[in-house]
């Protein structure tokens, strides 16, 4: 009987998943909490390639954010098929035109390049599309459907999905739900303190709670940290203030363009409201906030700097780290909405309350269509995201890889893993499938010199929030310069571009 | 000899010449001709389109010049006076005289783009120590975020940086100068005040004017301490004429019309620099 017993565990551990992940997590310490998940780009099946003597290079973003885990799985990669990866790491606003420069001059130093899915018009015909072997990995399956478009074309996916960005909010969970500060709020404001319905709502309670040491820790905190600073992001910052009022669910067709005339929304009355909430935002902000690039954003809110907060995950993950004081004292919601929409068929506000996910693009990996190692290059990418390395990167929140799979949003991993309080966990996995399942959501702007329509936007906003120009007359600027933009790059360039995202926003793809 | 050998010899400098000067220069004129984009890759021929739309329609260009030159004169006036006057200093005989030529030469020694990160981490409006040491006196200046005082941000920065250079050139100059003048002004009894006015100031007037134009090239190039600090806000208020070309041409990838931009200011570069130069010349060399 005891031998019996022996040979029944002795073959369950070798022939179960988990003697994989004790082969491989003792190897790579990174996969420790899971060991080797199973899959077509596990650990196992990787090690089964031979790339001795063949080299991979990649050019991707600077350290930590996604140059970390790139570097870090590049070494894997390295140890398991005997390739030699080479890795360049490079600031953000660079990563455009250093694959950009030599695309156009038909040469790949990179076999892999890193950048943001909203470069896929710009760089879809210098990369190769994911084949079919890739398409159909059980990695792959898991992807989420918005995640799948993101990262495609019309059908064709061009970059490998590696991370997963929506802009949501962030706030102070032990402040809005204390019971004596919504007695006090209450008191002081007749209002009810609650999770931020609107914009307006939000103002209203950063501002209540800016310039005061409301936790007690000594220090003064303030009601919102955003990303202000000028080129640094800005633009997305405002598109996410922008959603609520102005992406009408009953106005199909466009929310950044009209896409029949292709004539610019950006100036109408609901991105015109959106800029003025941002406008008032400047009194709420730690002093210097509207000069935070999205490190400062994270720094401060993750810091406990600041009530509130929205943009990418990392300010929340940054906050649930071990290390962080404010660790479960922080809880992830819908971006705020509104009272009322636009809409720009009959040109007037409609009543009623409103609300739209954004889901912004993220970082985004190609493989160059002039890459002689294209076979390799797939199988790094496909390793890079595999089960185990995907939910160790979700762990720590400098690696700036955030929830693109299914699977993903199973609050266990974060309560079992992360050390996450449950109710914590569950708001935040129901937050991120709550904008999956969204009917009304907002996708990036992906269309040919989609950086001459963003930087015009950082531009008009930043004179707007430096008080240069009033929120109107920014947007006008903005406006002009956009219908100058299509009118260099052509109608119909812009207008077949933008068509495919209109059908993702539409639900239509 | 054969006359025709001395070309021979002219060969190698003519080459590097036309390699890393003429080249280049030549085709950023070609490039500005063309509407190289991100969605239209290539040396296609647009005539003067790029011309046209920056001296009728960009006003943020001609924005940005006069911010520069505001800009580079004023950094480079104090460069000039602060220079001079720590160069006199160790031109003197004062104690720690060598430990004090080295120390003033450090800034200039250090990554701008690394020191700007710090001189950004001190002037940090909530987590900086300059803020935190002036609040104790009821003071909480915004140095990034108030369009006129990131302005004297940037200058602050660039003074700290590039002084020591302006530093070293005219001490070189302190130290060259002939002594005669300067024994002839003593035994005439001349005060230090007079003997400065007199005789070191017009005897440096060449020397001054060499490092005043040479700062006042690099000045107008000034990028990456704006790049850190400011990213040229808040709004356009801190945005100068080579960081808005760097935009445009690679933030937004609008290759030839950057380029016409960048050859435009070369030709205004030439231009003022020379009537600088000039005029500086008939002030300071007069006699």
């Amino acid at each position: 009987m005891k031998t019996c017993l022996t040979a029944i565990i002795s073959s369950l551990m070798i022939f179960s998943p988990m003697a994989y992940a004790d082969k491989w997590s003792d190897q790579f310490p990174h996969i420790k909490a899971t060991g080797d998940i199973p899959g077509d780009c596990s650990y196992e099946e990787i090690s089964k390639k031979d790339y001795k003597g063949k080299t991979l290079k990649i050019n991707t973003h600077a350290v930590p954010v996604m140059g970390e885990p790139t570097a870090l799985h590049a070494e894997q990669f390295e140890k398991l098929t005997g390739a030699t990866v080479e890795v360049t790491h490079t600031p953000a606003g660079d990563l455009y035109s250093k694959a950009m420069v030599p695309f156009q001059a038909g040469q790949a130093p990179y076999d892999v390049v890193f950048g943001f899915s909203n470069f896929i018009n710009d760089w879809k015909r210098y990369l190769a599309p994911v084949p079919k072997k890739y398409m159909k990995s059980k990695e792959m399956k898991d992807v989420t459907k918005s995640h799948v478009g993101v990262s495609s074309w019309d059908g064709t996916m061009y970059q490998y999905p590696v991370d997963g960005d929506r802009h949501y909010l962030k706030y102070r969970k032990d402040v809005i739900d204390n019971p004596e500060y919504q007695k006090q709020y209450k008191e002081a404001t007749g209002k009810e303190l609650r999770v931020p319905q609107t914009w307006k709502e939000y103002a209203e309670m950063a501002k209540y709670f800016n310039g005061w040491d409301w936790d007690g820790d000594g220090e003064l905190e303030y009601g919102s940290a955003e990303v202000m600073k000028k080129d640094d992001l800005m633009f997305a910052a405002f598109f996410s203030r922008s959603v609520a009022y102005a992406k009408n669910p009953r106005t199909p067709g466009g929310f950044f363009f009209d896409l029949e005339t292709m004539k610019p929304n950006i100036n109408n009355p609901g991105f015109v409201e959106a800029l003025t909430d941002w406008v008032e935002a400047t009194k709420y902000v730690p002093p210097g906030g509207t000069n935070f690039g999205l490190g400062d954003e994270i720094g401060s809110f993750g810091g406990g700097q600041t009530l509130f907060s929205f943009s990418w995950d990392d300010a929340f993950i940054a906050a649930m780290q071990d290390d962080s004081p404010i660790k479960n004292k922080v809880g992830a919601a819908p971006l705020p909405g509104a009272d009322r929409v636009w809409n720009r068929d009959t040109n007037s506000w409609e009543n009623q309350y409103n609300q739209a996910p954004y889901i912004v693009w993220g970082w985004a990996v190609g493989v160059a269509k002039k890459s002689k190692v294209q076979e390799m290059a797939f199988d790094y990418l496909c390793f890079f995201s595999n089960g185990a390395n995907h939910q160790a990167d979700l762990a720590i929140g400098r690696f700036g890889v955030n929830p693109f799979k299914n699977s993903d949003f199973d609050p266990n991993i974060y309560i079992n893993s992360m050390g996450w309080d449950p109710e914590i966990a569950n708001s935040y996995t129901k937050t991120l499938l709550d904008m999956e399942k969204s009917k009304n959501r907002v996708f990036p702007l992906r269309v040919p010199g989609v950086f001459e329509f963003t930087s015009a936007v950082a531009t008009g906003t930043s004179k707007a929030l430096a008080g240069q120009l009033s929120p109107q007359e920014a947007l006008d600027e903005v406006a002009k310069e956009w219908e100058a933009i299509v009118g260099r790059v052509g109608k119909k360039a812009v207008q077949d571009a933008y068509a495919v995202g209109v059908k993702m926003e539409d639900n239509k793809l | 000899m054969n006359f025709k050998h001395k070309y021979f010899f002219l060969f190698p400098g003519l080459f590097v010449l036309i390699g890393i000067l003429i080249f280049p220069i030549i085709f950023v004129v070609r490039l500005s001709l063309s509407g190289w984009n991100s969605y239209n890759p290539g040396l296609d021929f647009i005539g003067l389109d790029n011309y046209i739309r920056l001296f009728t329609d960009d006003p943020r260009f001609w924005e940005s010049f006069f911010r520069l030159s505001f800009l580079s004169v004023t950094t480079v006036v104090l460069q000039y006076v602060i220079g001079f006057a720590l160069a006199h200093m160790v031109w003197k005989d004062i104690k720690f005289k060598r430990f004090f030529r080295v120390l003033f030469l450090v800034p200039m020694m250090t990554t701008p783009v690394i020191m700007t990160v710090i001189w950004r981490t001190f002037f940090h409006e909530s987590l900086g120590p300059v803020n935190d040491i002036l609040s104790n006196f009821g003071f909480s200046p915004k140095w990034l975020t108030d369009p006129a005082l990131a302005k004297f941000t940037v200058i602050i920065v660039e003074v700290w940086q590039w002084t020591p250079f302006m530093f070293l050139l005219l001490l070189a100059g302190l130290l060259s100068l002939p002594k005669e003048p300067f024994l002839a002004a003593a035994i005439d009894g001349a005060s230090p005040v007079r003997k400065f006015i007199y005789v070191t100031f017009p005897l440096m007037a060449p020397i001054s004017i060499g490092a005043i134009i040479i700062r006042l090239i690099e000045a107008s190039k000034i990028m990456d301490t704006v790049y850190v600090l400011t990213s040229g806000g808040p709004g356009t208020s801190t945005e100068t004429s080579s960081f808005y070309i760097f935009i445009k041409g690679l933030r937004e990838f609008q290759m030839g019309y950057a380029a016409s931009m960048s050859f435009t200011y070369l030709i205004i570069m030439i231009i003022s620099l020379t009537i600088i130069a000039k005029v500086l010349t008939k002030l300071l060399l007069k006699e």
